[in-house]
């Protein structure tokens, strides 16, 4: 006799559509997904438990770890926690800095996103248009911080060292080239016809979902609700720059993409904003910190808008120089917690489509 | 720079006779009152975006204090609450019913702090292997290696 019945197929850890190792059991009816389990944890270092034997500073490096593809708004939501528990003021030249190299991270951030993404969906050149630009915006940050991608900028109290001279042009004129750049992903992925038959209307969250299960960053704002933390609780110096925070409509896996292209241009406006402001600004790039910093005892949660969302840390202090706990709300993880109900009811074609369009980093999912 | 509106904190506590406030402004519910204050901020207060969940270990004191941070996305507030449960039996409810982004947090911190919370739908480790002995990010820990 002829009958039906679910099978399981496995996907991952070792997959290059995972973005990481990652796993996922998918339950299916046919080709349709009945059940997804997500299994997370394959990169898992203990990096909460390793900084409660590391003095505050010693941090700082563990932390580019997380999000290697944004590290530093890694950096820079983790300083700026323990300043706020230490009560530091951090000079004004520094915080243009930390704008500066923040934004710019975003920028790598969402420009591998886009051209993942492209991927993910099968356009192999889209993949390699992106990596042009992010190859020269690595260069600059390189030429800034001495590394690639785990920078460690930040400094409990400003920044590591001032640009060097000519840098600041060099940025420049790249920012001058991205909106043609960004014009080039757009004719090439966005307006593709394919890319679109197999992102829109694929995935939708309505926004009462995204805000139940505490979703954020452009997966939140793809839903069209209005929450970036640069606007709604401005931290640094945040509120001096005229930017935008675009947001999508359906809520689905083409308004996710989407976002993160319409959020590349706001980064470059702020960069270019904050170009023209630093000139006027001279000055030290780091706060008189003790050589040992000792926070008082007491607690303090931060939490700042990374690339990938909202990205907090929760440190307690016991009035040591080794933080009692630290806790880091990451973004990505967050995010992945409702890929079990976002893919119910689509095809297996679709898995990617979805996962990628989450764009999560699983060294910091893992964590 | 942008004034941040300040929570509500006097009328939770108007509210909530059982709350306490302390000093830096945090909000602390009794573990039997929890669902119901928690509840209570969501609906009334628009509290409607748990942002973080986690826990901290207090061996000395013989207690975990388990912490909420929520957010409110219409009225641009944050709030912190935290509860404070026995170390010997570490079990109180799950938030899961309000807030639906309390799966993997709570699902994490029982996998690294060994808080049972019960009315989870899926309570098991997360980032850890199934077969792991003991709750890393307890004080008491002890691991094999590891530089100090």
């Amino acid at each position: 006799m002829l009958r039906t019945q679910e099978y399981v197929l496995n996907f991952g850890p070792q997959h290059p559509s995972t973005h990481g190792v990652f796993q996922i059991l998918l339950t299916l009816d046919g080709e349709r997904i009945v059940k997804a389990e997500p299994i997370c944890g394959y990169l898992h270092r203990g990096i909460e438990k390793l900084a409660e034997a590391r003095t505050y500073t010693q941090v700082i490096p563990y932390t580019d770890r997380m999000d290697y593809l944004a590290a530093m708004l890694q950096n820079v939501g983790y300083v700026q926690a323990v300043e706020k528990l230490m009560g530091i003021e951090v000079p004004e030249r520094a915080e243009y800095l930390r704008v500066i190299s923040g934004e710019l991270s975003r920028l790598t951030s969402h420009v591998l996103a886009t051209g993942v993404y492209a991927l993910d969906v099968g356009g192999f050149t889209g993949f390699l248009l992106c990596f042009r630009e992010r190859e020269k915006m690595m260069d600059l940050l390189e030429e800034l911080t001495g590394s690639r991608m785990t920078l460690s900028y930040a400094r409990i109290g400003g920044v590591a060292d001032d640009v060097t001279e000519g840098w600041l042009d060099k940025l420049n004129k790249l920012m001058d080239e991205m909106p043609g750049y960004i014009e080039e992903y757009n004719g090439l992925i966005t307006g593709n016809e394919i890319f679109q038959a197999r992102t829109k209307f694929v995935g939708q969250l309505t926004p009462e979902t995204c805000i139940n299960y505490s979703l954020s960053g452009p997966v939140l704002r793809a839903s069209g609700v209005n929450y970036d933390l640069r606007k709604a609780m401005p931290y640094g110096i945040y509120d001096r720059f005229d930017f935008e925070v675009p947001l999508g409509t359906n809520g689905d896996c083409f308004d996710r993409f989407y976002c993160r292209v319409l959020e590349m241009e706001q980064s470059v406006r702020i960069i270019k904003q904050a170009i023209e402001q630093i000139k006027e600004v001279d000055g030290p790039v780091m706060a008189k910190v003790p050589k040992v910093l000792k926070p008082p005892k007491g607690e303090v949660y931060h939490e700042i808008e990374s690339s990938k969302g909202i990205i907090g840390y929760y440190i307690v202090s016991d009035g040591t120089n080794k933080p009692y706990r630290l806790h880091v709300r990451r973004p990505s993880f967050i995010n992945l917690g409702y890929l079990d109900e976002m893919l119910r009811g689509y095809l297996i074609a679709d898995v990617v489509a979805i996962l990628g369009s989450i764009d999560i980093v699983l060294g910091e999912v893992d964590c | 720079m942008k004034e941040i509106t300040a929570a509500p904190v006097e009328e939770i506590k108007q509210k909530y006779a059982y709350v306490e406030v302390n000093e830096q402004q945090t909000i602390i519910v009794p573990v039997d009152k929890l669902l119901e204050s928690m509840q209570g901020l969501k609906d009334e207060f628009e509290f409607d975006y748990l942002t973080n969940l986690t826990a901290c270990d207090y061996p000395d004191e013989t207690k975990l204090e388990v912490v909420y941070n929520l957010n409110s996305i219409g009225k641009g507030y944050t709030v912190m609450v935290k509860t404070v449960i026995s170390r010997d039996n570490p079990e109180m409810p799950s938030v899961f019913p309000v807030w639906g982004g309390a799966n993997w947090q709570e699902r994490e911190v029982y996998d690294l702090l060994g808080i049972v919370f019960t009315g989870h739908p899926n309570l098991k480790r997360i980032l850890l292997d199934d077969k792991f002995d003991g709750y890393p990010l307890r004080k008491d820990y002890q691991w094999e290696s590891g530089r100090e």
